[in-house]
């Protein structure tokens, strides 16, 4: 009986071994290998994005841009004729999965890059795994750790804008309303913490006193306890830190429990759901967002204006949905790579500097100015802010 | 907002939240009495209730018929999750069951997954008026539906098992099977109608609580572990201890949100719960004979 | 048996591949917590939904003393499973006396509390962005940084738990857990302290829970309280329960489906139904678990315990009359 089961596990872990080596012979990879192929050999992009689990809000845009580039790109022949394959797997919000979809496609898929992740906790994951085997990531999430201090993060980039962008944004917009006294609100997960650093950074370099301190989970269905304590305390705003349904919940029972004082978000909302599920509690909210919202808005000689309004064209016609800035990050990351691909070739070390080279390039989430210190690119000018008035995205100020 | 006014607000949030848990927990308690399993796919069920009312009123359906619709198709899918996983194990150990549930609760989280999406969806609340106002706090006009249906599903429940046969014949089984075998009784058939009668419920407690919470695909996942909380906290032998349970549940995590901090409010609700079941282990209004 | 630790010995040298390796060290350190759990679970009968707290606190342990205190690696992963099975003294006594469900909420909200806790301490745990920099684990001159090697360290550790589990079933205080599990009054009519061996067992499931968090730490170097929540605690249930409960095998097994279940669904799911995402993954996942469930609820393996009592064993240890 002790060999008989011993011999069953035995089987259970060849079988997973025979299965994984035997999903390792797929077509044949364009790995770091000296020139001198067919010229038609296609190139691997890999991508690890947050499709299931609690940040499936954000892997899911995420994936449904990557595959639509994807195919525009193959319908225009890929990259220098040679077709591109975009592997893209799911990590379902998970750190450890995260690590081995980010080994199984540099180890068996022999990628040249990898795009991922959504959340900035399951990208830090991988930072490790991606630094060893000298593997270029590009990340859509927005901790600033994620790219510093660079001289530990040379084979990672990012394309979502920073925190302390966001935090700077609403700090000045506070202090022009000579609104000094803030409550401030965020949900208790990777997200809402770094937004609550970096707040308290930009605040204390802009003045303003953040009186009141609270959280919610993301999955609570009230927060009105948390904001009796704003009611009652002398703030003369709110800054709420979350997305969407808490962000929208804690917007309605704000409004249900008759606080008078301006309410600022973040580009955590930046997506109409947030519109839907608050309703008339929305109108009046003012919060920094990436330019794609408000699009149609915006100057004519806005440098991304043209960018913007392709991106929301290609993705209506093929969803029949309007993209959010989740999808852009993926649409940058995309790009960059593929400008980096074209420039270097399919080789993973001179991709990884191509990309440091990539100044100008007008995305969604702003205009990228790369270089070996900046792995992020991406300034104050890459978000503006917003007011919601009348279930519509009204452009406040640039 | 004077302090008194913030207590207030604690106890009315408290009670909102407590509801929706306690219609959870009214809902793992009946399927537990009659069958000794805890559904743990029963947060599942609400997210059906929720969601396919959701997509009933998207297509054009009217409210009325889109809820009923909603819940009778999770009543089915409770019957139909009985007869396939449930009714052919039913000769395992109560662990075993309970984990067959999980994995179910893990499969209809998928399904819905596919069906809708990651995106959050509300529906509008049943009447459309202000928030009420009682010295200084607030409620909103739907958490008093919910706390309402939690009250007359407790009622009914009562009715039922006080007057009609069927509800007689369902408390002699809780009692003794064997012997409600012997006079006639059939186990099977009762085990089909709690699971049927408890994914109802828990459709109804979707639709009710969608106005306050939004639906989204995983809103189960939470609610369901609430729910069984509150349900072993007010002592799973009875369905008013389902209520009692839920609503102090409720009003511990917004004293505590409130009082102490809102981050470890989870923890400090963890931390009451775990001494209530040390001083009384049988929960709050639980016969000793289910304790230690 | 040489056979067996020969295969798992030269596994590494054959399999040249991280992915794959990394996918045996995650069940690999899996099965060390199950199998903790499989002592509570299957042979002291008490169910508990909170392992993740204690693989948690062992992780955290690891890396706080790692980063924040600068302590050697090595010393790091010794000290780390103590902090949990400290956790599991005090707790235990306590909420061991209760029965059935209370037990298993009384665990599961141990283990929301510790996560809640994770979460708020930011000075200490970093809070949910998490904890990064840990360094590699160094034994004297060899850094440990690659999954070839680590594999041979999660897995001699595991092989060493299990001789360890082996002894312990064939021995009186074996024997003395199985009374306990049987009937818990019998025991105690014949003199037998059943709660003060519980409370080992769960001390000991908690010891080995820390080890494989402390393990954790040092291959990943970056934590956060995400992988340590409710979800987790009930994977690790599902794998002793599938395995089989109350065998030796059984948690090991309950890994590698476990872990490799999902695997395969992403392998195999995109072959069957192109274009399809990680949704049907996971409607196959559950349907398939319940399946297993379903057609051997005992779980796969079934305890060979009459074989072990009759010195059956492949050890050819002889038990004592």
């Amino acid at each position: 009986m002790f060999r008989r089961s011993f011999l069953l596990v035995l089987a259970a872990l060849l079988a997973v071994a025979v299965f994984a080596a035997g999903c390792g012979k797929s077509k044949p990879a364009a790995g770091p290998e000296p020139a001198g192929e067919t010229a038609k050999e296609t190139y691997k992009i890999g991508a690890v994005v947050d499709i299931s689990g609690p940040a499936a809000s954000l892997g899911e845009p995420e994936r449904d841009t990557l595959e639509m580039l994807e195919e525009e790109l193959n319908a225009k022949g890929g990259i220098d004729g040679h077709p591109i394959d975009l592997i893209i797997l799911d990590n379902k919000s998970n750190e450890t999965e995260a690590v081995l979809a980010a080994k199984r496609l540099i180890e068996q898929e022999k990628v040249l890059a990898v795009i991922g992740c959504s959340q900035s906790s399951t990208s830090l994951a991988m930072v490790d795994t991606v630094t060893k085997s000298k593997v270029p990531m590009i990340s859509m999430a927005a901790s600033a750790k994620i790219v510093t201090p660079v001289e530990e993060r040379q084979w990672v980039f990012k394309t979502a804008q920073s925190d302390i962008i966001v935090a700077n944004k609403i700090a000045r917009y506070l202090v022009k309303k000579g609104l000094k006294n803030v409550a401030f609100l965020s949900v208790n997960n990777a997200f809402g913490d770094s937004g609550l650093q970096n707040f308290e950074a930009a605040a204390s370099e802009n003045g303003i006193n953040i009186i009141l301190k609270e959280k919610f989970e993301a999955t609570d269905t009230d927060m009105t306890a948390q904001l009796a304590k704003v009611k009652a305390s002398k703030a003369q705003a709110t800054v709420v830190w979350a997305i969407p349904p808490a962000a929208s919940i804690v917007t309605k029972n704000f409004r249900d429990l008759g606080i008078n004082m301006p309410l600022v978000h973040t580009h955590g909302i930046g997506n109409k759901k947030f519109l839907e599920l608050a309703g008339d509690a929305a109108n009046g909210v003012v919060a920094p967002l990436g330019k794609l919202l408000v699009a149609e808005q915006l100057p004519d000689s806005d440098p991304q204006k043209q960018v913007l309004l392709d991106y929301i064209n290609d993705y209506q016609q093929k969803y029949n949905a309007r993209p959010s800035t989740f999808g852009g990050h993926a649409h940058d990351a995309f790009n960059l790579v593929v400008r980096a691909i074209e420039q270097a070739g399919p080789d993973r070390a001179k991709i990884r500097d191509a990309l440091e080279q990539i100044t100008g390039y007008a995305g969604i989430s702003g205009v990228f100015n790369l270089s070996p210190e900046d792995h992020n690119g991406l300034g104050e000018d890459s978000m503006v802010l917003v007011e919601i008035k009348e279930g519509k995205w009204q452009l406040l100020e640039l | 907002m004077g302090t008194e006014s913030q207590y207030l607000q604690y106890l009315l949030t408290g009670l909102t939240s407590g509801s929706i848990y306690a219609l959870i927990a009214l809902a793992l308690v009946v399927t537990f009495n009659i069958t000794g399993i805890f559904n743990l796919a029963i947060g599942e069920f609400v997210t059906i209730g929720a969601l396919t009312a959701v997509s009933l009123r998207e297509i054009g359906c009217p409210n009325l018929p889109a809820y009923l619709l909603a819940v009778m198709l999770a009543g089915c899918t409770g019957a139909l999750m009985e007869r396939t996983t449930i009714h052919p194990a039913r000769r395992a150990s109560i662990l075993t069951l309970i984990i067959i549930t999980i994995g179910v609760s893990i499969a209809l989280r998928g399904a819905a997954l596919l069906i809708w999406r990651t995106h959050p969806y509300t529906l509008p609340p049943f009447v459309d008026a202000a928030p009420l106002h009682f010295l200084g706090a607030v409620i909103v006009p739907q958490s008093l539906f919910v706390l309402a249906l939690a009250v007359t599903a407790v009622g009914l429940l009562f009715a039922f098992f006080d007057f009609t046969y069927t509800g007689k014949a369902v408390r002699a089984a809780m009692l003794n099977q064997t012997a409600a075998r012997l006079v006639g009784i059939n186990p099977n058939r009762l085990s089909l109608f709690a699971f049927t009668f408890s994914g109802i419920i828990a459709a109804l407690a979707g639709i009710f609580i969608t106005p306050i919470t939004t639906a989204t695909y995983d809103m189960g996942f939470m609610l369901g572990l609430k729910g069984f909380v509150a349900a072993i906290l007010g002592g799973v032998t009875n369905a008013t201890g389902a209520i009692v349970g839920g609503v102090l549940l409720g009003i511990i995590e917004a004293f505590a949100a409130g009082t102490l901090s809102s981050g470890l409010k989870d923890a400090i609700a963890m931390v009451v719960m775990i001494v209530v079941l040390l001083t009384r282990p049988a929960g709050i209004l639980g016969s000793p004979k289910n304790g230690g | 048996m040489l056979a067996a630790i020969g295969t798992i010995v030269c596994l590494p040298l054959v399999v040249n591949n991280a992915y794959l390796l990394s996918i045996l060290i995650v069940i690999g350190l899996y099965a060390i917590i199950a199998q903790g759990l499989g002592i509570l679970m299957g042979f002291a009968g008490q169910v508990s939904f909170g392992q993740a707290a204690f693989y948690g606190l062992g992780a955290y342990t690891a890396a706080i003393l790692a980063t924040r205190y600068g302590w050697p690696p090595l010393l790091c992963l010794f000290v780390a499973p103590f902090v949990p099975t400290l956790a599991a003294l005090v707790i235990g006594r306590p909420i061991l006396r209760l029965r059935e469900h209370y037990l298993v909420l009384a665990t599961l909200g141990f283990g929301i509390l510790v996560f809640a806790l994770f979460k708020e301490f930011t000075g200490f745990t970093g809070g949910p962005s998490g904890l990064g920099g840990i360094p590699y684990l160094r034994i004297g001159s060899l850094v440990l940084d690659g999954d070839r090697e680590y594999f041979y360290l999660v897995w001699t550790i595991l092989g060493l738990t299990l001789l360890g589990m082996a002894n312990l079933t064939n021995s009186p205080v074996g024997r003395v857990f199985r009374a306990i599990h049987t009937s818990e009054r019998a025991a105690e009519a014949v003199g037998i302290d059943a709660a003060a061996l519980k409370l080992q067992a769960f001390a000991l499931s908690a010891f080995l829970a820390g080890l494989a968090g402390g393990l954790y730490s040092f291959w990943v170097t970056f934590i956060s309280p995400a992988p340590f929540g409710f979800t987790t605690s009930v994977e690790f249930v599902l794998m002793v329960v599938v395995g089989g409960l109350g065998t030796l095998w059984g948690p090991v097994l309950g890994a590698a489906i476990i872990v490799g279940l999902d695997k395969l669904l992403q392998w195999a799911v995109p072959l069957v139904l192109p274009g399809a995402g990680g949704e049907f993954e996971i409607i196959f996942f559950g349907i398939i678990f319940v399946l297993i469930m379903l057609f051997r609820p005992k779980g796969i393996l079934v305890p060979g315990t009459l074989r072990v009592l009759t010195g059956e064993a492949a050890g050819g240890k002889k038990c004592c009359a």
